[in-house]
């Protein structure tokens, strides 16, 4: 099977790819995904007081479209706030990286890592930051 | 510097020897006859080289050429070996037994007789891939027509103890198939030594041409099989077909040049692979070798590679074509069944690469391999939150995942 080039250019060269202090109130953490089934995804995020996310750390067991997604949606909540970093769909993350029918669960896998990194950050306040207004 | 890609997928297909096609040209020129024509030279010429290719291939595997039936490949072999003897047979039982780590053209083959009232045996395997052969005996019935059990494993490369199975399938006087496909031309394998009744094999696992196998059909005591293809009644009416007389004589140039040279290049081949499997384990950790460190083929290694996905092992090493149990481009996401039947759990499966050495690799080729898998494998686990996890001393087994799938 081909890989997109855009699929390629973040597998050789993923961006954000580390770890945050998983113990730190300001950082959520998402974890997804399963080793029986090849793919798991942690997505970290670094929340700043005004309810922005500074920084996001990925690390990948997956395939290339899983690393791939993992690194894209890294950037993409970069600056965003939480209300918008949900927004994230799978599908955007699979049209920007023209993923393959067979490959759009890693997409799925991204966007609920975005999901359960922000859960935890809100578990962890009890409630939601300003900024991002209440819960949906 | 070595040349890239490299070719490390030997058990899918192997490259045509340039004697076998030198050995093939003159059949695809001059020599056009079809070897069914009885009254001109032509035909007389082509059948000649049919009937001295049936001879050399017999010579490999201890057979008479009179047993060889040519097919279009192994997967047709091993369906006209089980489903012709199955049908041939049905009057003395409907019971089967077959082995869960059987390539698909077996396994299907006993599925669809499954649905026509059959019954089947799937044996299990131990972790190194072998059948016991005490399983077999007690899943032998009085229905039993047939045993197919393969000579070696496609993936794993774990040879079965054929002799010890085809003595108990003569004992008990049921009919025993071989899909020998990736055994045959490697290494030894005699149809009379292992009491085999049927055995499939394949010209392009052993670099011939694709497209063309064969099927050897014991006649003393006499093995009979229905056909599958109806036409005119050639190859003992068991397949009928006009023959592909280029391909047979690839075949058989293929057989003898694996008869002449298995000994030297069996070892040639183990000392390749060791070399790798060294190079590798000596410098990561956490690497599992898949199958039997004994009962192997030389050409064979099976590597897991613990917390990194195959499938991406194999994107960062783009230039080497090798092959993973990782199931990610299935539809199913099911990692190997030949790995979960031998109990390697799923993350490892997902986790196994395929090397598949062969004729033409050399040993600049596996040291070029061998450093950058190191490399790459030791990349991804950076980039792996269950390696660091793993690290940290968190055990992955009391995880409770988010999902099934």
């Amino acid at each position: 099977m081909a890989y997109s080039d855009k699929v390629l250019e973040h597998y050789e060269n993923p961006r954000n790819v580390g770890t945050l202090d998983k113990n730190d109130p300001s950082v959520g953490t998402g974890l997804v995904g399963a080793p029986a089934c090849g793919d798991v995804m942690r997505l970290q995020i670094k929340i700043t007081d005004d309810g922005r996310i500074e920084d996001a750390k990925f690390k990948t067991f997956g395939c290339g479209s899983a690393i791939a997604s993992s690194s894209l949606v890294t950037e993409w909540v970069k600056g965003k706030t939480l209300d918008q970093a949900l927004s994230i769909k799978n599908t955007d993350v699979a049209k920007e990286l023209a993923l393959p029918p067979v490959k759009i669960h890693c997409s799925v896998l991204a966007e609920d890592a975005i999901k359960a990194a922000i859960a935890d950050y809100k578990r962890k306040h009890g409630t939601a930051p300003a900024a991002t207004g209440t819960e949906k | 510097m070595v040349k890239l890609p490299i070719y490390m997928d030997n058990h899918a297909t192997t490259p045509l020897d340039p004697r076998v096609l030198d050995a093939m040209l003159p059949y695809l020129k001059d020599e056009f006859g079809n070897a069914a024509s009885r009254s001109h030279v032509f035909g007389w010429r082509a059948e000649e080289a049919v009937e001295r290719a049936r001879e050399q291939i017999g010579a490999l595997i201890g057979a008479s050429g009179k047993e060889i039936i040519f097919t279009s490949g192994a997967t047709e072999s091993d369906n006209l070996a089980i489903k012709g003897a199955a049908e041939f047979y049905r009057e003395k039982g409907n019971h089967l037994v077959t082995c869960k780590t059987e390539h698909k053209a077996v396994l299907d083959s006993m599925k669809r007789l499954e649905r026509q009232g059959f019954e089947v045996t799937y044996l299990p395997v131990g972790k190194d891939g072998r059948l016991d052969p005490d399983d077999l005996r007690r899943a032998i019935g009085p229905k039993t027509i047939l045993v197919s059990i393969m000579l070696a494993n496609n993936e794993i490369g774990t040879v079965q103890p054929v002799e010890e199975i085809g003595k108990i399938c003569r004992e008990k006087g049921v009919l025993f198939h071989c899909d020998a496909v990736q055994g045959v031309g490697k290494i030894p394998f005699d149809v009379g030594r292992a009491n085999v009744d049927l055995a499939s094999i394949s010209a392009h696992k052993i670099y011939g041409p694709k497209g063309i196998g064969a099927l050897y059909v014991r006649r003393k005591p006499r093995v009979r099989l229905a056909e599958l293809i109806d036409g005119g009644g050639h190859e003992r009416g068991m397949r009928s077909g006009t023959l592909n007389v280029p391909g047979i004589v690839g075949l058989a140039k293929a057989c003898e040049i694996a008869k002449a040279e298995m000994p030297e290049e069996a070892a040639r081949l183990t000392a390749l692979r060791e070399r790798l499997r060294e190079k590798i384990v000596r410098r990561l950790d956490l690497v599992e070798l898949n199958g039997s460190a004994e009962h192997r083929l030389p050409g064979n290694l099976n590597l897991s590679f613990a917390y990194v996905e195959g499938e991406a092992l194999m994107m960062a090493i783009k230039d080497v074509a090798v092959s993973s149990g990782s199931a990610c481009t299935s539809a199913s996401l099911e990692p190997s069944y030949v790995l979960r039947a031998c109990g390697v759990e799923e993350e490892l499966a997902h986790s196994s690469i395929r090397f598949g050495l062969g004729r033409f690799n050399t040993e600049e080729e596996v040291d070029y391999v061998a450093d950058l898998v190191v490399g790459k494998v030791t990349k991804l686990r950076e980039m792996s939150p269950l390696y660091e996890m793993a690290k940290e001393g968190v055990d992955l087994k009391n995880v409770t995942w988010a999902q099934a799938h």
